[in-house]
């Protein structure tokens, strides 16, 4: 019973992760890509390193692994803040789909590259 | 048993998979903050294997790996950032 609930751990873990890495590559925008990659690959992560959690079911081990859990739900959404606000600054074009800019007029002019102003 | 079926059949092609399709979008991305998001992945991706590798042999000394790893991605990628603040991309 406790390999099932392992086993369907790893495998909803490593399919997030896979899924994260196919919207990677066919998504068409950085920014897209990052809202696909950010999230599921906190997930998989996370599950993951419960299944390690539930494997060991030791003290120990399962508090590193909840500390590491906790440390990769916070540090994931800046290091992806980071990406897209350096990458919207250096004037990344955005998909020709996309519908809403609200970043748009919000910087000085020089701040933002001439090909963003352009547009 | 059912365990080392499942890792060895799903759980290790499905993140070996995810590393790959990672890697060709580090290798095509456009702009360089591409491929600082196909780093991000392939780093997540590196630190599920160590995981689940952990589970397989049994040696939980593994997990503060897996940990140091996420440590070290993070920081490359703030700063990786910082580096195009300064300087701009390609």
């Amino acid at each position: 019973m406790k390999e099932i609930i392992i086993s369907a751990l790893l495998v909803g873990g490593a399919g997030f992760i896979f899924f994260a890495a196919l919207g990677v590559l066919r998504m068409p925008d950085i920014f897209l890509r990052l809202s696909c990659t950010s999230k599921a690959s906190t997930l998989g992560i996370g599950l993951l390193l419960t299944a390690l959690a539930v494997h060991f079911g030791e003290l120990d081990v399962s508090s590193r692994a909840l500390a590491t859990i906790g440390f990769i739900i916070l540090t994931t959404p800046v290091a992806s803040h980071r990406i897209a606000r350096v990458a919207y600054l250096d004037g990344v074009p955005l998909w020709e789909g996309t519908i809403a800019d609200e970043m748009r007029g919000r910087y000085a002019p020089g701040a933002v590259t001439a090909q963003r102003n352009k547009e | 048993m059912i365990l080392r079926t499942v890792t060895s059949f799903v759980v290790f092609p499905l993140l070996a998979g995810a590393l790959v399709l990672a890697f060709v979008r580090l290798l095509r991305g456009p702009h360089l903050a591409d491929r600082i998001v196909a780093f991000d992945l392939i780093a997540v991706a590196s630190a599920g294997i160590i995981v689940v590798s952990a589970i397989t042999s049994g040696h939980s000394v593994l997990l503060d790996a897996a940990s140091i790893w996420a440590v070290i991605a993070f920081l490359s990628v703030i700063a990786f950032t910082w580096y195009i603040e300064r300087k701009g991309g390609i």
